[in-house]
């Protein structure tokens, strides 16, 4: 429990006996909750631009009633593998240092009112990609949610491109 | 910060702006009341608001310059001392401001200094209405105030003292009547300093002293009698005081504009969505409205464009100041003269320029203009010009910012360049004077003889180009020696919405901003412009260049697999960065677009070739290429993989000796050339007479069978007609290179380009305007006797190690197979200090080969240095090269033991000494 204390402090986790809104999304069978105050709409995403010589993780750029938003794809940005039927873009509108960004997901789901009591952290073992852009884990009625931190998700790339400037 | 204080700092900056500006102006006509009148108003103002925010600090500095300006509309005159006095006050202000932006509170600090030289020179004509004495001296001696001063007086100029004795002595009603014309032609060769009188107050101190003084009226009537004179003028002079008309503003915050912008693009989009339904039906009922909505969008993108522009004049304001503060400084006179004050540009633009232009225009008083006796001596008006200029050009704002200085020194320039490592010599000598004048704008390239507190502090023009460069703009200079120097920078009316090319590459589009591109060439196999190939490395001949080109695709990896690609049909958009220019070579261009200029996504800022991305009408997004970012790829030679212009490459390549180069054709179009000094003989055979042995060609040449090698693998040899050889031979040996053509004989500078890692190719270079490639003959060599490369001539079993010095890379290629052909093994040095390295190091060199010529140290040098080394070192034989055979230059030789003397290109000489002397030195050794 010392462990999950420590882990609640440094990332923000809502404590006991409060809920929190999550999006959820998921990946094949993987199961993903976004804080709802994070998420600004859900489109699909379409008519992608590539990005020539763009981090892998950037599936495009698209446009989003005149905004020009940067699609990340969430499956490349934990290592998954792409989809293999390419079915429609399912995308979660994110804001993160005033640019608009969209995830994109294999399916977005319902939204979920979790309370503290069925948080807890990562496991140890988890995939360090993973750890990385994780909160912590909610265990739900036969399966498990996976809290995602929005910020970590989309700091990478940053110190490619301090590579890539010096 | 509450609002009501917010408001108060932005309504201030902008009045103390003006004030600034009206004063300067004031100063130089000092009756125009309506000057005047504007400025008593903006700092009433200013005090008023102050007194009711509870400011007490600015409150009593803007009373004290207001009561001063007070005594100014009243008829007081005008002297630059108090105009000074004022400015200085308007800069406290401004610090107190700045501080209160920051701090949201007045910061502590005492302005006694200010406010009382301000109210003494308020007071100086009060002091003036007791009795006047009789006749004051010219130039007292007494002190009468305590002098405030805090430096020493110059020469010419008059102290306060003399000042407060010739106020007191002026009758004071009278003066305001008197101060309505110049009494004397203004004759001093610079520009007033503080504390400094005009020659005009002096003599209407003398002039009216003795006179009115008999009977001083009531100041009250007086003054009411000079009042309602300049009051009738100030009609005629209402239409100059633009600042005064009252214009109907409203003050909007910027990110209000920003966010309704962002909406009218997007009402943009939508227009064009719906038209393009709208062309798909047949229902006309919806047209009508249609059509209107579409008009009235365009008017509101019109409209609110028109919001975020502002006037450079806005940009300008502070120049004056600034001229006449350096004119001052500086003693000189100088004249800003501001033209398309109201061309307007928008504000992001604005900005960015703001600073770039000021620095520029001090830089123009600086080091453009020269003092007043230099310019006399010159025979030009004492008073310099800076003359600003702006206006529209296209989709372009274009400023000048002109001076009638002393022009650029170009040689001083071009000596700096040298000294400072930015160019060799040779480039320097090479550059036009436009290239040469765009060296000011390196870092840390300041050609001011003494560093002033104005200029050249380190921060320049450098940083001037950077911004403008920032914003897509360019700055071009015209100088001409003693005549002044232009300035043109030429900048995108918006950044927010430029026009762009938009291409294809691939299945992608892209976007080029219009500025950088010069122009559109079509290329095709087989038309007039086509990409030719050098190495691999597309070029195009334009107009007797050669144009590096850049294949879009390429460039970016759009092809998966890289041998599909073909680069040789699409467009080419030729562009120009500084002195750069290349070929964009893209797949179709389809129109010209104004695009909104949308920021990239911080997460791919990184790619250098973006500068931006768009949404274009039909709703997608395109990316926006830099073309700066792409120059940068061609000089790095990243785009292709190869060397490209690199500027080392060419300068090792270069020297100015000319080559006589054989010019010919075979394999392909490309031209081919090989030094001349390498051929034997040129021959036209009958093709009939080729024989074939063994698979390979022969022909009977001389009474031997003479090995033909065709120059390219897949040329074919003709079997009838006349074939053209060019012959290559070394003792008994002979071969022929059959070419397709001999085309020329010509002498030109060679300069190896592109460098080639083909073993057939030493590399690239222009001859005589055209893209010719260098053949190497030791390629060949090989092919026509297997055994000609192992030069089995040598009885003996050690191969000599021979070690070449030149520091021309086009010599050491082409003597290296040379020499390896004749039984060497060569190491190559580019300078002296490089080849006593090499003679210092493990292998043993036996015998030296050296240019003489050589930057740095000579040959000469190289020699003395070894003959100075370890024994063994001084024991190797050497053979001088020499361009020139100089009966001086034979003497110095012989002189340090040189053991032969040979003409650069006498090819058959060097193989001849090369044998005598290691023969001899090798029978020593056995």
């Amino acid at each position: 429990m010392m462990a999950a204390n420590t882990n609640d402090a440094k990332t923000g986790a809502p404590p006991a006996g409060e809920t929190v809104d999550y999006v959820t999304v998921s990946l094949g069978e993987e199961m993903f909750g976004l804080p709802i105050d994070r998420v600004h709409d859900v489109f699909i995403a379409t008519n992608l631009t590539d990005v020539p010589l763009a981090p892998p993780e950037i599936k495009g750029l698209l446009n989003l009633r005149g905004r020009v938003v940067t699609a990340i794809c969430l499956r490349r940005r934990l290592g998954l593998p792409d989809r293999v039927s390419e079915g429609r873009n399912m995308a979660v509108g994110l804001e993160h240092g005033g640019e608009a960004y969209g995830l994109l997901v294999d399916q977005v789901g319902e939204v979920m009112k979790l309370s503290a009591d069925t948080y807890g952290p990562n496991p140890v073992h988890m995939d360090a990609r993973w750890r990385g852009v994780s909160r912590g884990v909610h265990r739900l009625d036969g399966r498990l949610l996976i809290v995602l931190d929005v910020d970590a998700v989309l700091a990478f790339g940053d110190e490619r491109a301090a590579v890539n400037a010096a | 910060m509450d609002d009501l204080l917010r408001e108060f700092l932005t309504e201030t900056g902008e009045h103390l702006d003006t004030v600034d500006l009206e004063l300067v102006r004031f100063e130089q006509d000092p009756n125009n009341q309506t000057i005047l009148r504007n400025i008593f108003r903006l700092v009433h103002t200013i005090k008023g608001t102050c007194g009711f925010l509870g400011l007490p600090r600015l409150e009593a500095l803007a009373h004290a310059a207001e009561t001063l300006m007070g005594k100014f509309r009243d008829g007081m005159t005008v002297t630059s001392e108090a105009v000074t006095l004022i400015l200085q006050t308007l800069d406290r202000i401004k610090v107190i401001v700045a501080e209160l932006e920051r701090t949201a509170a007045e910061p502590a600090g005492a302005d006694e200094d200010l406010i009382g030289a301000l109210e003494r020179m308020s007071e100086g004509e009060i002091a003036a209405a007791p009795p006047p004495p009789p006749a004051p001296p010219p130039m007292a001696t007494g002190s009468l105030v305590p002098q405030v001063l805090e430096r020493a007086l110059k020469p010419g100029e008059v102290s306060l003292d003399d000042l407060e004795r010739a106020f007191r002595d002026t009758p004071g009603p009278a003066a305001p009547a008197l101060t309505t014309g110049s009494l004397v032609p203004q004759v001093l060769e610079r520009a007033l300093k503080p504390g400094e009188v005009t020659l005009d107050d002096l003599e209407r101190a003398f002039r009216d002293t003795p006179g009115p003084a008999a009977a001083p009226p009531a100041p009250a009537p007086a003054a009411a009698k000079a009042a309602p004179e300049p009051r009738a003028e100030a009609p005629a002079s209402e239409g100059e005081s633009v600042a005064v008309s009252k214009v109907q503003t409203i003050r909007v915050n910027v990110d209000t504009l920003e966010h309704l912008m962002t909406m009218v693009s997007e009402l943009v989009l939508t227009r064009n969505q719906l038209l393009e339904i709208a062309r798909h039906h047949e229902d006309n009922s919806y047209k009508v409205p249609l059509q209107r909505l579409s008009n009235v969008t365009a008017e509101l993108q019109e409209g609110v464009m028109k919001t975020r522009m502002q006037p450079i004049g806005s940009a300008w304001q502070k120049l004056p100041r600034v001229v006449r503060d350096l004119s001052s400084e500086l003693g000189k006179k100088i004249d800003l003269v501001m033209q398309g004050a109201e061309t307007e540009l928008d504000r992001q633009v604005l900005e960015v320029i703001k600073d770039p232009l000021t620095h520029m225009v001090r830089n123009s008083a600086d080091h453009g203009i020269e003092s007043g006796p230099e310019r006399k001596a010159a025979g030009k008006p004492e008073k310099g010009t800076i003359r600003l200029n702006a206006f529209h050009e296209g989709g372009t704002i274009t400023i000048e910012i002109a001076d009638d200085g002393k022009g650029l020194d170009l040689a001083t320039i071009r000596r700096k360049a040298v000294e400072r490592g930015i160019a060799s010599e040779a480039e320097v000598e090479r550059m036009s004077d436009a290239q040469v004048a765009k060296f000011i704008f390196h870092a840390g390239f300041s050609t001011a003889k003494a560093i002033t507190s104005v200029s050249g502090r380190g921060v320049g023009m450098d940083v001037v180009k950077t911004n403008i460069e920032l914003i897509g703009g360019t700055v071009d200079i015209r100088t001409q020696l003693g005549q002044g120097t232009t300035f043109t920078i030429k900048i995108p009316l918006t950044l927010a919405i430029v026009a762009a090319l938009i291409v294809s590459a691939r299945d992608h589009r892209f976007a080029i901003p219009q500025v950088s591109v010069l122009e559109l060439v079509r290329v095709q196999p087989g038309s007039d412009h086509t990409v030719e190939r050098i190495n691999g490395s597309p070029v195009l001949r334009l107009r007797d260049r050669l144009l590096p080109i850049v294949p879009i695709a390429g460039m970016l990896g759009l092809d998966k697999d890289p041998s599909t690609a073909s680069t040789d049909e699409g467009f080419v958009v030729v562009s120009q960065v500084g002195r750069q220019r290349f070929g964009i070579l893209v797949d179709g261009v389809f129109h010209t677009e104004e695009i909104v200029v949308k920021p990239m996504s911080s997460k791919l800022r990184h790619i250098p070739l973006f500068s931006g991305n768009t949404i274009l009408g039909d709703g997608a997004v395109v990316l926006i290429v830099d073309p700066n970012g792409v120059a940068r790829m061609v000089g790095s030679g990243a785009a292709t993989g190869q060397p490209g212009e690199a500027d080392a490459e060419t300068e090792e390549a270069s020297g100015d000796q000319t080559v006589t180069l054989l010019v010919f054709k075979g394999g392909g179009h490309a031209l081919k050339a090989v030094p001349l000094s390498l051929v034997t003989r040129l021959e036209e055979v009958d093709a009939a007479k080729i024989e074939w042995v063994g698979g390979r060609p022969l022909i009977q040449y001389r009474g031997r069978l003479m090995p033909l090698v065709p120059v390219d693998p897949d040329q074919v040899l003709k079997r009838e007609g006349s074939q053209a050889l060019v012959v290559f031979s070394d003792g008994e040996r002979s071969m022929g290179l059959a070419v397709d053509e001999i085309v020329d004989i010509v002498d030109d500078v060679l300069d190896v380009e592109l460098a080639a890692d083909r073993s057939d190719l030493i590399g690239s270079a222009v001859v005589r305007g055209r893209a010719t490639e260098i053949v190497n003959i030791a390629h060949y060599l090989p092919l026509a006797h297997d055994d000609w490369a192992r030069a089995p001539r040598r009885k003996e079993h050690k191969v000599p190690q021979l070690l070449l010095v030149d520091d021309s890379a086009f010599f050491r290629e082409m003597l290296t197979p040379v020499l390896k052909a004749a039984g060497y093994r060569v190491t190559a040095a580019a300078s002296a200090e490089e080849a006593l390295g090499l003679l210092l190091g493990e292998t043993a060199i036996d015998v030296v080969v050296s240019d003489l010529d050589m930057p740095g140290r000579s040959g000469f040098d190289l020699v003395e240095a070894m003959r100075r080394a370890s024994p063994r070192i001084a024991q190797v034989p050497v053979i001088a090269l020499a361009a020139s055979t100089a009966p001086e230059a034979i003497e110095r030789a012989r002189a340090l033991g040189i053991a032969d003397f040979v003409a650069k290109f006498d090819r058959s000489g060097l193989v001849a000494a090369l044998n005598e002397v290691t023969a001899s030195a090798l029978d020593v050794a056995a």
